[in-house]
């Protein structure tokens, strides 16, 4: 579904990301681990078009969208949860929610995404007229992952939805993207989680210092002993 | 200075804050979008002034209809502005387009002088004006006039900005434009809108001036221009109410400063004014705190 071929990003004259290449199959969670600033973000702003790439292609369903500006690929049904929520602080949950839905012109379909994501995130509905900023950390993930359902998005860019979360939130959202994943919605997840990431994923990708340098089954990566050097704690 | 004469002042002092605001919203949409002080907007305010001064003129056209040439011809003007000497630098330091801006004021103000000399020219007085007596105060035509369009051009604007879907995208976009772009909004597109819609209100007031004043220059745009961009950091840069609030808030204070003898000082009064505020309010009237994301 997602396929990215040796890219390469710079900022100025740091090279952020040395040649990444990777895929994601229809239907599957994939999932990028990696350390801070291994360029896993950038990758993924990279796909969204939010950054340029210096080489390398991106395709989405077979179409090249490298260098497609952001609202156009989003138009194509790709769109982010991007790292540390980025919700609209200062409006209402509702209309938070309203943007994420910006392309599509049918108001009552638009209603009815809503009640969809009322649905599956009641807290929301609880508090719908409340702005966004007022959330606490767990409500605004949700508010940033129920907002980008609104595009009613074929492939889901998660980065970091477990960032400075309890672990019993971090465990709900997990479940949640099981949950989306298992309703049809191809996902790729970028974590510094690496076991829960692992867990729930069918592929995975471990990116060091904007390099791939392992990749495979995410069942064989949890058992591998490199993974579990560096990143399970032994 | 009695009642009266102070009620008469707040009311001219209200006119006048109600042109400086309707300059005002355009420094302030702009910044709240992309972090520029468009310093060209005075001149965009100067333009839209001699506009309406051709429409009457040259075209002997009515003032309704020179208001809304004006306002359109700016419209088109400030998104080329945008287009020609900002976007182009988006990506750069944030001094680059600040001073591209400059350029474009100094470009427009010698551009101006070369067509009608640098001499004011007088706004041919389209309404005959009349004074009417309200109680204790008295206000011309013209007053009522200004007084109306702003608080239309205001309220529209509030309403679009409010539950439009463009002024929804707006407000998003100001908020976080990549995160905006991940909504499928145009960033690029609501940025020429919101030039628009600034150089438009900017041009309202260049027209609503000329007339009240009766005299149009090329240089207008510089002490008015300076003197709403107070108005939009007093009230709070990035907040349209703030620049509403703002400009009113400069416009009764400059005007109670001229009655009260300091008429000297005239100009000096919003600077004055913006240094004691932001001493004590350093987010201006209706700022937000700035929030740092870590």
């Amino acid at each position: 579904m997602l396929k990215v071929e040796d890219v390469h990003v710079y900022y100025g004259a740091i090279h952020a990301i040395k040649g990444i290449s990777l895929e994601v199959p229809q239907g599957q969670i994939v999932t990028l681990i990696g350390a801070n600033g291994a360029g896993k973000t950038s990758a993924l702003n990279t796909i969204c078009g939010l950054i340029k790439p210096k080489s390398g292609r991106i395709f989405f369903e077979g179409k090249d969208i490298t260098g497609v500006p952001t609202q156009e690929i989003v138009k194509l049904g790709l769109t982010q949860v991007p790292e540390g929520r980025r919700i609209f602080a200062n409006m209402p949950i509702y209309e938070n929610l309203e943007l994420g839905a910006f392309l599509n012109k049918n108001k009552k379909e638009v209603a009815q995404d809503m009640e969809k994501v009322y649905t599956r995130f009641p807290r929301l509905r609880e508090r719908k007229n409340q702005l966004a900023g007022s959330l606490s950390g767990g409500e605004q993930q949700m508010l940033a992952m129920g907002r980008a359902l609104m595009s009613k998005p074929r492939l889901l860019l998660l980065d970091e939805p477990s960032m400075g979360l309890s672990p019993i939130l971090v465990k709900e959202i997990f479940s949640i993207i099981k949950e989306l994943n298992e309703q049809g919605t191809t996902i790729l997840l970028v974590e510094q989680n690496a076991k829960m990431s692992l867990s729930i994923a069918h592929k995975g990708y471990v990116v060091e210092t904007g390099r791939i340098v392992l990749a495979g089954d995410a069942k064989e990566l949890l058992e591998s002993p490199e993974v579990k050097k560096a990143y399970l704690g032994g | 200075m009695d009642a009266s004469m102070l009620s008469q002042q707040i009311l001219n002092g209200i006119t006048l804050g109600a042109t400086y605001a309707l300059i005002a919203l355009g420094y302030t949409m702009v910044y709240g979008i992309i972090q520029l002080i468009n310093f060209a907007h005075g001149e965009i305010y100067m333009v839209g002034a001699f506009v309406g001064v051709l429409m009457v003129t040259v075209f002997q056209q009515g003032l309704l209809f020179s208001l809304a040439a004006a306002m359109l011809a700016c419209m088109v003007m400030g998104v080329t502005i945008e287009r020609i000497a900002y976007r182009p630098l988006r990506r750069s330091t944030r001094l680059a387009p600040l001073i591209s801006a400059i350029g474009v004021s100094i470009f427009l103000q010698t551009l101006m002088t070369k067509i009608k000399g640098p001499q004011p020219v007088a706004f041919p007085q389209v309404i005959n004006d009349a004074l009417y007596k309200i109680g204790p105060v008295e206000i011309s035509k013209v007053q009522i006039l200004i007084l109306i369009v702003a608080s239309l051009l205001m309220a529209t604007l509030h309403f679009i900005v409010k539950y439009v879907k463009i002024g929804k995208a707006m407000r998003a976009a100001s908020e976080d434009y990549d995160t905006a772009a991940l909504m499928g909004i145009n960033v690029n597109r609501v940025i020429s809108f919101t030039f628009a819609i600034g150089s438009a209100l900017a041009a309202a007031g260049g027209v609503l001036v000329g007339l009240y004043f009766n005299s149009v220059s090329p240089f207008m745009g510089v002490s008015a221009g300076l003197k709403a961009f107070c108005a939009a950091v007093l009230g709070g840069i990035g907040s349209i109410p703030g620049a509403m609030l703002g400009g009113i808030f400069l416009g009764v204070a400059e005007t109670l400063g001229i009655a009260g003898g300091f008429d000297m000082y005239k100009d000096a009064i919003a600077f004055t004014l913006l240094i004691i505020v932001l001493l004590f309010r350093p987010t201006g009237l209706l700022g937000r705190p700035i929030q740092r994301k870590v």
